[in-house]
């Protein structure tokens, strides 16, 4: 390995101990729950915690709850992968000193809805003026209007797009905290109910309750943790627009276009050196853009690739893919909280742990990619189990 | 009759001759004067190059249908199913939008099928450009 960024490493991960609905926590009660699980997976206490960052609620608000004194905070909140930037925010805070050990947090009453903070789009504001008159509806209704476009450009069929799903509920199948298990086909995504066309419910994100947590430190002292430490190999980050309308290509996502390469060339390493693969899938037609936005599929490809299985679980009349894809089961069928990107980080270090339900076997790399907003955001976040050189 | 009111837009200072525009049945857009970018959404600068010398003209209304969903959930002020849309006009900038004067339905929905803009008053300050069908 000759990443830039194998010094630092992630020493605590966790997610809240429930999944799914969880009337008897808040939101920052989800934050609090994931934090002191992460906690205890590294051996730690709040008082060992020197950096926080956070979306959702503020670093203020973590910091204070859990009764930790920082020197370094990060509130960047840019959607769903806002995670996957904080990784990368405190990997350079690390390498810059401004702090030692850093805690990460997520919560979110997604299905439950208790304290949730949701911030309102003002009427002044561009999407206030320009979009929301126009009656879009939350994600279904403005994540998924750049889709036809991407399908009549390559010629994609409403049956490739279900396949995502079914594909990733193959994979859920194998994991017990997976909210929906169930075996699922083309004609079920097809004849489930329709959302917003070309979208179905079974294309469509799962709304739930949750939190995760990381913790970060710098490698040279991961050894002294209780779990096999997590190194980072190379990190991205970008944004595009705050309307979706707007995006310069619907066929592709310009924040991914600079996310992904930047945490490529970061880590040093080639598409063939992946092992596993995460791409945040709020909606199926996600790991699409991602797969030919990072450059594992060119344009127009990703979903024959997904079709000829090359990111399934085996089967019992297939062997596994070559790049297992979204192996908890995703946002379409793990769980998805609004803020999903931490769920797929926490499948990653599962993964270069070793201890992920679906696990790959002898998985060294891991790429974990988040979107955030409609298009709006991206972060990469690049890991592996090898120790720096 | 649809229940509620759909949301109205809030004109501010940089945006204001957008919805004088649409009052005076004129599509606005702007040109930059040093890179001749046309853009949109409305700033005081051209966001290619910077320049604060811009001006407004009026747009020619027409464009293509270049992508939307159909929403078949109640929204308030909406009648569902109703789509969406993204245009693209002559002059190059895309907005969203509904198509009105046609099924909200795949099949009426033809992407690329050419668009003209309709103005619909919501009122004595808000008029929202749609989109229609062009004739012919």
């Amino acid at each position: 390995m000759t990443g830039r960024r194998n010094d630092v490493a992630i020493v605590g991960a966790a997610e809240t101990t429930e999944l799914g609905r969880i009337p008897n926590l808040s939101q920052i009660g989800l934050h609090a729950d994931a934090a002191l699980n992460a906690m205890k997976d590294a051996g730690l206490t709040p008082k060992d915690i020197d950096g926080v960052a956070t979306a959702g609620e503020t670093p203020t608000t973590i910091a204070h709850y859990l009764g930790i004194t920082p020197k370094w905070v990060d509130g960047t909140a840019v959607g769903g992968c806002s995670f996957m930037i904080h990784v990368r925010h405190a990997a350079a805070a690390i390498e810059a000193g401004l702090a030692k050990t850093i805690l990460i947090t997520h919560g979110e009453s997604g299905r439950s809805g208790i304290a949730r903070s949701r911030p309102a789009v003002s009427p002044g504001s561009l999407q206030g003026q320009f979009e929301l008159p126009y009656g879009p509806m939350g994600p279904p209704t403005l994540f998924t209007i750049p889709v036809l476009r991407y399908m009549k450009t390559y010629g994609i069929t409403e049956e490739q797009l279900a396949m995502v799903a079914v594909v990733q509920r193959e994979w859920a199948a194998k994991n017990p905290r997976a909210t929906f298990r169930d075996p699922i086909t083309v004609d079920d995504v097809l004849n489930s109910r329709m959302i917003a066309y070309p979208f179905r419910l079974l294309m469509c994100c799962l709304v739930t309750d949750g939190g995760g947590a990381l913790i970060l430190t710098a490698a040279e002292r991961a050894k002294d943790f209780p779990r096999k430490p997590v190194y980072l190999l190379g990190t991205g980050e970008s944004v595009e627009t705050p309307m979706v309308s707007q995006m310069e290509d619907f066929t592709s996502s310009r924040a991914f276009r600079v996310a992904g390469p930047t945490a490529f060339e970061e880590a040093g390493i080639t598409h063939a050196d992946v092992d596993h693969l995460m791409i945040y899938d709020a909606f199926a037609h996600l790991p699409l853009y991602g797969l030919e936005d990072l450059g594992f599929c060119k344009k127009g490809e990703a979903a024959a690739f997904i079709g000829e299985r090359n990111t399934a679980p085996p089967s019992s009349s297939a062997k596994a893919g070559r790049l297992p894809l979204n192996t908890n089961g995703g946002g379409l069928s793990y769980m998805h909280s609004g803020m999903y990107g931490m769920y797929a980080l926490q499948e990653s270090v599962r993964q270069m742990r070793g201890i992920a339900p679906a696990q790959v076997p002898g998985a060294k790399i891991s790429v974990c990619h988040g979107v955030g907003g409609m298009f709006a955001a991206s972060g990469t976040v690049i890991m592996t189990n090898e120790e720096g050189i | 009759m649809p229940e509620g009111q759909r949301p109205k837009p809030q004109p501010t200072p940089e945006t204001q001759h957008f919805w004088d525009g649409t009052k005076a049945g004129e599509l606005r857009l702007q040109r930059c004067a040093s890179c001749s970018k046309v853009y949109f959404p409305p700033r005081p600068f051209c966001p290619a190059c910077a320049s604060r010398e811009v001006g407004v003209f009026t747009a020619s209304g027409k464009g293509r249908l270049y992508s939307y969903v159909i929403h078949h959930r109640p929204v308030p002020g909406f009648t569902p199913p109703y789509a969406i849309a993204v245009v693209e006009l002559d002059e190059g900038p895309r907005m969203m939008t509904n198509i009105t004067g046609c099924p909200q339905t795949p099949e009426a929905l033809v992407l690329d099928m050419p668009v003209e803009v309709a103005f619909e008053r919501l009122d004595d300050d808000i008029t929202l450009p749609l989109f229609r069908p062009a004739k012919g």
